[in-house]
């Protein structure tokens, strides 16, 4: 091997995005750790920034509100994931079935448009939807003679409207990936597979699953990400409520940090979730991503 | 009957049943057209109905539109001004991370070193961490800066999820360009900044555009950064649009005209790159 000299001019190109990422990045987390360590309460200064070591941290361990949070975000995944791979899957395989190249390309243009949507008003949209008094939901819930559902004033039908909306912006974005999977198959391996299987179910497992499945692991990261990241929909359509009964983690720690205004406790369960975040991040990188060793 | 007759028959029973799936196929397409465009749909005609026509149970479907709301919203001048602090904000960012991102990407996709799947996924790994993570220090650190509520601090956090998009879109890009052309520059006497910049940079233009598309989306989108990060001045379209949720009685007829504004430019311009954009989004994921 070879001495390993230090190639300036490469440094000097990699250098802004590394400086810029210490700098937003790495550095409010460092922030937020000595925060956790503190006791940072915004709405009384008086009582000053000392330090109390791990206390905010057995605060979190001790808060019911937190570790519920959690289990709901995962409650959360599990209600909105499969249900997302399912008809994303569904969808996929009637847009690559379709006969007319027109149609098809719209259907696909057509996908973008949920996943393009701001959250934000993706939630004023499912207010208006999901109204109890004058919504379309409950509108086509009568005319099957069901009486109007409160939807967002209690809290399993609060929870299923988050989840429901969620399903309506992000299965488009699954279909897509699988349809492009899909598109890999070559035209032999398509005709030889119809010649053995003829279409259908058998034809499905044989010949096209195969080519979903690394869209899937793709997609189970990407959601896990976002779910908990998830806060305008939840933020726009409950504010976590009724109670806290859709309160997802993002969710509670922002109201613990911006409406209780306990820093230090914030910080301290930011501190959690971030650890959370790199733990499945870097278990999913390694597993599913090809890493760049050229 | 004669053969010929019999398969006729069958042909016909065959075509017969090819028009039916086909027309089954039409009826799913549509299906499918509608339970994704009907919200859309709800929200613009919303904002185009009067509030008497909002609240008609059953909803009317016919209605005459008018264009209070739209006008009201914008003599209020509120939301025009987020829309213009958005526009700034998602803009700049955009700027920012690919001029930021697209170098570091040509490195990472070119040069052997040390450490480079390390610093590769650190870079990527932004993309991973909960906004709320970084919101909670960012704003003690904006206020002291005295920047909260002021552009800047909403462009640079916007760097944290659009540099690693950048990152992650470009290196694909910048690695299917031919190393060949990298070293032909190279002995002819460019030097690297040279080679990035007028060789380089060309040809992985798609990429390039595609990232930045996706980067503007999401910074224009934003909401969990804006309303820690800004109060009034700098405020930006998604947190004018949830400050609707507030107060008593909700204006419907206003709140989704400003949704439809807010809206309507992403997706026209989502759909008219609707090709690339869905490279950008399905990239890496199917590899």
């Amino acid at each position: 091997m070879s001495k390993q000299r230090i190639h300036w001019p490469a440094v000097s190109l990699i250098a802004p995005a590394v400086i810029a990422l210490l700098a937003i990045g790495l550095y409010p987390l460092l922030f937020a750790l000595d925060v956790s360590l503190r006791q940072y309460q915004l709405s009384k200064p008086y009582l000053g920034t000392d330090f109390v070591g791990l206390q905010n941290y057995l605060a979190v361990f001790n808060d019911p509100l937190f570790w519920q949070s959690l289990l709901r975000t995962a409650q959360f995944f599990a209600l909105t994931v499969p249900a997302q791979v399912v008809l994303g899957a569904l969808i996929a395989l009637f847009i690559e079935s379709l006969p007319w190249r027109l149609i098809s390309f719209l259907m696909r243009v057509l996908l973008v448009v949920p996943i393009a949507i701001t959250p934000t008003v993706v939630g004023l949209i499912g207010r208006l939807l999901f109204n109890r008094d004058f919504g379309f939901i409950n509108y086509l819930l009568s005319l099957l003679q069901i009486p109007p559902v409160p939807w967002l004033g209690e809290p399993v039908p609060a929870m299923l409207t988050i989840a429901l909306v969620d399903i309506w912006q992000w299965t488009p974005f699954v279909a897509l990936v699988m349809i492009s999977g899909l598109t890999l198959i070559s035209q032999e391996v398509l005709e030889s597979g119809e010649l053995d299987a003829g279409r259908g179910w058998h034809f499905f497992w044989k010949v096209q699953a195969p080519y979903l499945l690394p869209g899937l692991t793709a997609v189970l990261i990407l959601r896990t990400a976002d779910i908990l990241k998830l806060f305008d929909v939840v933020f726009v359509l409950t504010r976590g409520g009724p109670g806290v009964s859709t309160e997802l983690v993002s969710v509670y720690i922002q109201r613990v940090g911006f409406r209780v205004f306990d820093m230090g406790v914030a910080s301290a369960q930011a501190i959690l979730l971030l650890i959370l975040c790199i733990a499945l991040s870097r278990v999913y990188i390694r597993l599913f991503y090809r890493e760049i060793e050229s | 009957m004669s053969v010929l007759a019999q398969t006729a028959l069958l042909r016909r029973r065959a075509a017969r049943r090819r028009s039916l799936a086909a027309a089954w196929k039409m009826v799913g397409a549509a299906a499918l057209a509608i339970a994704f465009l009907l919200p859309v749909y709800w929200m613009l005609t919303t904002a185009l109905k009067t509030t008497a026509d909002t609240f008609a149970v059953p909803p009317v479907l016919i209605f005459q539109p008018t264009l209070e709301h739209f006008r009201g919203v914008y003599e209020e001048g509120s939301v025009a001004r987020s829309l213009v602090n958005s526009l700034i904000v998602a803009a700049s960012a955009t700027l920012l991370s690919v001029v930021i991102g697209a170098p570091a990407a040509y490195v990472l996709a070119r040069f052997r070193f040390r450490g480079k799947s390390d610093l590769w996924f650190w870079i990527i790994s932004n993309r991973f961490i909960s906004p709320i993570v970084v919101a909670l220090p960012f704003f003690l650190i904006a206020r002291d800066l005295r920047i909260l509520d002021r552009h800047i601090a909403l462009i640079l956090v916007y760097l944290t999820f659009g540099v690693p998009l950048v990152v992650w879109l470009c290196v694909d890009q910048f690695r299917a360009v031919p190393r060949e052309v990298d070293e032909a520059a190279t002995v002819d006497g460019a030097n690297i900044w040279q080679v990035f910049l007028r060789i380089n940079l060309p040809l992985a233009m798609p990429g390039i555009v595609v990232s930045a598309i996706l980067a503007f989306i999401a910074s224009w989108n934003e909401l969990l950064f804006a309303l820690v990060l800004t109060r009034s001045e700098a405020r930006t379209a998604p947190v004018e649009a949830a400050n609707f949720m507030t107060g008593f009685g909700i204006r419907w007829g206003p709140m989704m005209a400003t949704g439809t504004l807010i809206v309507l430019p992403v997706v026209v311009f989502a759909i008219s790159v609707s090709r690339s954009l869905v490279r950008g989004l399905t990239m890496g994921a199917i590899k």
